[in-house]
């Protein structure tokens, strides 16, 4: 099988890590290789972040460039057009339609693009947008963000619920359980 | 059993395979995480030190007594641990030591990108580079036999995709070593200029081993496809690998120094044309030319930052990838100093104060950001205090009243107090802001000397930073809560005018410390908000504007510290009391 990528494009802070341990973990039990590339320390902090997962029958660079992601799975909306380039030609986006301001839109220095779906739709990309903080509050805290996401992008996918579930159960912390297989069921069902 | 492993994690598996019984380290992004899982080893002693320095002399001090030890830092750690290298490259080792050094291309989380590959030529030591996690792992326990077998220390280079990549491990089960017995050598390990010259003949005997090992070594590897020829190593060779698939023969250097002269050769009689892949520096291709091979390297590729598969592709096959463009103006979205954050009140008041700020290594550093944009210097870890006082020797008394420096408990720990001693000392008037959160920040919440507990978490002694300050010679010192701002505008503006040096504890848990409970979310009053826009200029993320330009707290983000609270004049944002 030909390698594909998934990135995962968002706001330092919103759990893209633990996304992007729960695909990886999934994309194992599948039985492929598996290189997922993430960002520690300064560019956290709020900044724009993004984490890379390529998997296939032998996979080479962790990273994903320019026109390569299969699937962009974007955290917020600026985030999504921020990265749109990455993606492959017949790709597909998922997008939180939350809307987080950068320091530059906060203190009046830049605007917030306005219509961002729109622009999107225009550039000929196809993408489901959700709610996922409204989901993620009806799962029981907003921080469950990241499993509703993950939720709409396995139904997406061509791996089987259960395989899900059960990454989802051996990455999270027994206490968040409860709460983030009610978040995924939430983005699953959308 | 395969697993899912970060590139440090698996270094750490490696250690503990190996028998490994030391590891003591500074924390520094990219190479953290690998101390971090080491502490979760019973088997292995581990610790934080105050500095790489001090990390890897406790590191070779355990390898001398004849156990396996270890010590990681980031690239510009290796600048502070440089001094005991350069001179355990003579006295060699008793137990295996190998120190790993994170290379930043790319600059993620540094001030510099600097290329380590340089240290392990100049201090004459071998250096391995692992290109994905497994050999991250198999590389750490190679590091062990080569340290043993040609009485050397090894450096295990990383780089950022390669710490914080994860990739497929195959894990095995440790091997217990007993101590090595600890004979009385002074030849060997006491490096006075008699001995040391002795040593120094050793270590180029030794090089000249170690360039014979390289084409034995099982890290050096031909990777064998088609007709264009590729050296490189470490990260590089998996974007080639990318770009170029079995189109290419590869040779994959794992033992970066010294460079085996026979694989290169051999390597290059087969091919035409040879390409040199690496990020950074042009040492192997250096080295390459130096034997008369002839190959393309930097020509082609930048000596700046990371590479990619996009860019080997073009240069080399010239194909280029399409893909989408969206004609937008898109913000850009800097990491900024995050909600509830201690250091953004200090920085408030020294924005507003117009002092110059000479400013240090950490989360802090970005109060240089819009809209604090509060630092006008940043160095090196410890540059604050010393910089401070070099400034002041020059500029003099006035500048001394409007000029402080700002560093925190980790880094003052770290490499502050020696500056901290030279103001005191050499009597310049300077005022040191400590900015005390009770943990290393930046790299993700390690405990420090000042904190109270050690890596595993138990209670251990800590610093006490004011007798600290007032026994190296500084008379004022006074503690200030930085969510006080009236308080830290106050204490500035006295230690300023005071008639010697000072220094001010700026003292609040981080706010992401789990011990730091959250408060509800600030409430705003929009009949009594005027829109002047004062509470956007503490920069904070949580505070949004709406169209009519008032404020918008996000309740998501919003921890209620109340900073905002402080700023506004007109009593429109208010600390919810409930439930507080």
């Amino acid at each position: 099988m030909a390698v594909k990528s998934i990135m995962i494009v968002g706001v330092g802070g919103q759990g893209t890590l633990l996304a992007s341990r729960i695909i990886g973990n999934a994309l194992i039990d599948c039985g492929y290789d598996v290189k997922v590339s993430e960002v520690h320390g300064m560019s956290q902090r709020g900044g724009s972040v993004v984490t890379y997962v390529r998997y296939g029958e032998e996979v080479a660079s962790p990273i994903v460039e320019k026109g390569g992601a299969d699937i962009i799975v974007a955290f917020e909306q600026l985030e999504a057009l921020r990265w749109i380039s990455y993606l492959k030609p017949g790709g597909k986006m998922i997008i939180n339609t939350q809307k987080i301001d950068p320091m530059p839109v906060i203190i009046g220095a830049a605007a917030y693009p306005e219509g961002i779906l729109d622009t999107i739709k225009k550039s000929g990309v196809s993408y489901e947008a959700i709610d996922a903080l409204s989901l993620a509050n009806e799962a029981g805290n907003s921080k469950a963000v990241n499993v509703v996401l993950l939720g709409l992008m396995a139904k997406h996918s061509e791996i089987e619920k259960e395989t899900w579930l059960k990454s989802l159960r051996n990455t999270v912390p027994e206490r968040f359980l409860e709460l983030n297989l009610k978040a995924f069921e939430l983005g699953y069902q959308k | 059993m395969k697993k899912l492993m970060l590139g440090n994690d698996a270094v750490a598996r490696g250690l503990y395979e190996a028998g490994c019984r030391v590891v003591s380290s500074y924390p520094g992004t990219p190479s953290t995480e690998i101390t971090e899982a080491i502490a979760k080893y019973d088997e292995i002693y581990s610790e934080w030190a105050p500095n790489e320095k001090v990390a890897c002399e406790t590191a070779y001090g355990a390898s001398m007594a004849g156990a396996r030890s270890f010590c990681a830092m980031k690239h510009v750690g290796l600048n502070v641990a440089a001094d005991p290298l350069f001179t355990a490259a003579y006295s060699g080792v008793n137990g295996g030591f190998v120190i790993a050094v994170a290379d930043d291309s790319g600059m993620h989380s540094s001030q510099n990108e600097q290329d380590s590959r340089h240290y392990a030529a100049a201090s004459k030591v071998p250096m391995l580079e692992p290109s994905d996690s497994a050999e991250c792992l198999a590389f750490a326990k190679l590091a062990f036999e080569i340290s043993e077998r040609f009485d050397t220390p090894v450096i295990l280079r990383l780089s950022t995709r390669i710490s914080h990549s994860q990739g497929l491990v195959e894990l095995s089960d440790r091997v217990e070593l007993p101590l090595k017995e600890y004979v009385k050598n002074p030849a060997k390990y006491v490096m006075m200029p008699a001995n040391a010259k002795g040593r120094h003949i050793f270590v180029e005997e030794r090089t000249l081993k170690l360039k014979e090992y390289g084409a034995e070594c099982p890290a050096n590897k031909v990777i064998k496809g088609g007709s264009i020829g590729v050296i490189t190593s470490g990260i590089a060779y998996q974007y080639a690998r990318e770009a170029l698939g079995d189109k290419a023969t590869y040779l994959k250097l794992g033992l970066i120094h010294p460079l085996s002269e026979q694989m290169i050769l051999d390597f290059a009689k087969k091919f035409d044309k040879i390409y040199v892949i690496e990020e950074l520096d042009s040492i192997i291709e250096d080295f390459c030319r130096a034997h008369g091979v002839n190959v393309a390297g930097k020509e082609l590729f930048s000596y700046i930052g990371e590479y990619s598969a996009e860019a080997i592709r073009s240069k080399i096959l010239g194909e280029n990838t399409e893909y989408i463009i969206v004609d937008e103006k898109i913000p850009v979205r800097p990491p900024v100093l995050c909600p509830g954050c201690p250091h953004r009140g200090v920085f408030y008041v020294l924005n507003k104060l117009k002092v110059f700020v000479s400013g240090d290594i950490g989360c802090y550093t970005l109060g240089a950001g819009a809209p604090l944009s509060a630092i006008d210097t940043t160095i090196c870890m410890g540059a604050s205090i010393s910089g401070l006082h070099g400034f002041n020797k020059v500029r003099g008394a006035d500048w001394e009243k409007k000029s402080v420096a700002v560093i925190g408990d980790s880094t003052f720990i770290h490499s502050g107090i020696t500056g901290l001693i030279d103001i005191a000392y050499n009597a310049s008037n300077s005022t040191v802001i400590i900015l005390d959160n009770s943990i290393t920040g930046m790299t993700g919440h390690q405990q420090n000397p000042t904190t109270g507990y050690n890596i595993k978490g138990e209670p251990a002694a800590a610093v006490n930073l004011e007798a600290l300050c007032k026994a190296v010679g500084i008379n004022r010192v006074r503690v200030v809560d930085p969510f006080d701002i009236a308080s830290v505008e106050m204490a500035v503006k006295e230690e300023l005018a005071a008639a010697e040096p000072s220094v001010i504890i700026a003292r609040r848990p981080c706010a992401l410390l789990k011990v730091v409970k959250a408060k509800p979310p600030v409430t705003v009053n929009s009949e009594k908000c005027r829109k002047c826009g004062m509470c956007f200029k503490v920069g904070c993320p949580a505070i949004k504007k709406s169209a009519e330009g008032n404020p918008v707290i996000d309740t998501t983000l919003c921890t209620g510290c109340g900073l905002c609270t402080k700023a506004c004049k007109f009593d429109a944002l208010k600390e919810d009391s409930h439930g507080c």
